[in-house]
C-alpha cells in the first residue's frame, strides 16, 4: 500500500531535495518511528528541480511549491484488525535566496485500518 | 495476507501541511544594515561560549574594538559566500582596533565546523553558539545574521541574509573612525551613502 504525504513550502522559500547537490546541504528526509501493524518499505520522494541561486554557483537541486512523499506500507501477516498509525518523522532545511533557516523535524502521523 | 487487507482509504485519510515554520521574515525582506545613531544603539548581549582552542569567550573582551559578530552554519549557502569576505575584513583591518567574531550555529559542533573553517581559511575566532545564544541576540532565525558592535560594546547595525560585501565594508569604515566620520585621501570628511537620510 502507497500512502501518499503532500507537502507544502512557502512561496519563495525552497528545501533542499532528498539528493542535495553538495554534502554540506541537509537533504530533505521522511524517517518513520512507529508503524503498528504496517511493515514500512521504502519512502519515494519526487524529482527533484535544479535551480539557480545568488549564493551558489552551480544550481542547486531543491524542492518548490507542493510536491508528494509516497510511503511504502506491507501489512504484516498477522495484523490484528481495527485502526493504527504510524508516526514519522520528516526533517527538512529551507532556505530564500539570500538567508537559510535552522533544519527543522516535524512529526507526521498517517492514520490507516486494517480490515 | 493481501495487502487489501489495508483500508484502501489510507490515501484520503491523510492530510498533511507541511508548511515551514519559524521563517518569520518574508523570503525578500532580507534587512541591510543601517548604522544607527550612537543614541540609538542597546549594549551586546554577553555570552560565554567556547572557541576551537577550548578557550572561553566574552562579547565584553572585545570592549575597545569594532567587532563584527557573524552567526552562520555550515550548512547555509549564503554563509559561505559571506565568509570569505569576513576572513579578508579581519587581515586587512585586525591592526585597526577591528575583530571579527564567528558564532557557528551547527548542532554537531566543532566535528563539523573545524573542517568548514579549515576549507575556508578561516583567519579569525569562531565559538559554537547555542539556542540561549541566539535567544539573546533576537533569535537569529535566519542565517546569516551578522552585527556590528562598537567600540563601547554596543550593536550599531544588523544585517539579516545575505548583504553586500560594500556594505559591510562602509559599515566597519564608518565605526572604526573617531565619531563615525570618515576622511578621505584629501582629507575631506564623507558618510557612507546608507547612513544619509533625505527624509
Amino acid at each position: 500500500m502507497q500512502a501518499k504525504i503532500p507537502v507544502t513550502v512557502k512561496v519563495g522559500y525552497h528545501v533542499n531535495s532528498n539528493t542535495p547537490s553538495d554534502d554540506y546541504l541537509i537533504p530533505l528526509k521522511l524517517t518513520w518511528i512507529s508503524t503498528g501493524a504496517l511493515e514500512a518499505g521504502a519512502v519515494t520522494y519526487p524529482k527533484p528541480s535544479l535551480e539557480k541561486y545568488e549564493f551558489a554557483e552551480k544550481p542547486l537541486s531543491v524542492y518548490t511549491g507542493n510536491f508528494e512523499l509516497v510511503a511504502n506500507f506491507k501489512v504484516a501477516a498477522n495484523a490484528p484488525t481495527g485502526p493504527g498509525a504510524a508516526v514519522g518523522k520528516l526533517r527538512y532545511q529551507a532556505c530564500s535566496n539570500k538567508a537559510c533557516y535552522q533544519p527543522k523535524t516535524i512529526e507526521i502521523t498517517v492514520p490507516y485500518q486494517v480490515q | 495476507m493481501s495487502p487489501l487487507r489495508l483500508s484502501t482509504a489510507i490515501t484520503a485519510a491523510i492530510f498533511l501541511g507541511c508548511f515551514l515554520q519559524g521563517c518569520t521574515s518574508g523570503p525578500h525582506t532580507v534587512r541591510a544594515a543601517t548604522v544607527k545613531a550612537s543614541k540609538d544603539r542597546r549594549d551586546a548581549p554577553e555570552f560565554t561560549l567556547k572557541d576551537a582552542d577550548g578557550k572561553t569567550v566574552h562579547i565584553a573582551d572585545y570592549r575597545g574594538k569594532v567587532v563584527l559578530l557573524d552567526f552562520f552554519a555550515t550548512w547555509c549557502g549564503p554563509c559561505k559566500i559571506e565568509i570569505p569576505w569576513f576572513t579578508e575584513m579581519e587581515r586587512k583591518n585586525k591592526d585597526r582596533g577591528f575583530a571579527v567574531l564567528g558564532v557557528s550555529m551547527d548542532d554537531e559542533g566543532w566535528e563539523v565546523v573545524k573542517p568548514f573553517l579549515a576549507e575556508l581559511n578561516v583567519n579569525y575566532r569562531v565559538v559554537i553558539g547555542n539556542d540561549e545564544t541566539a535567544q539573546l541576540y533576537g533569535g537569529v532565525d535566519a542565517l546569516p545574521t551578522t552585527f556590528l558592535i562598537d567600540t563601547s560594546g554596543k550593536i550599531a547595525a544588523v544585517h539579516v541574509g545575505l548583504a553586500g560585501k560594500k556594505e559591510f565594508e562602509d559599515g566597519i569604515e564608518q565605526l572604526l573612525q573617531p565619531g563615525g566620520i570618515r576622511r578621505d585621501a584629501s582629507n575631506r570628511m564623507s558618510l557612507p551613502a546608507f547612513a544619509i537620510r533625505t527624509k
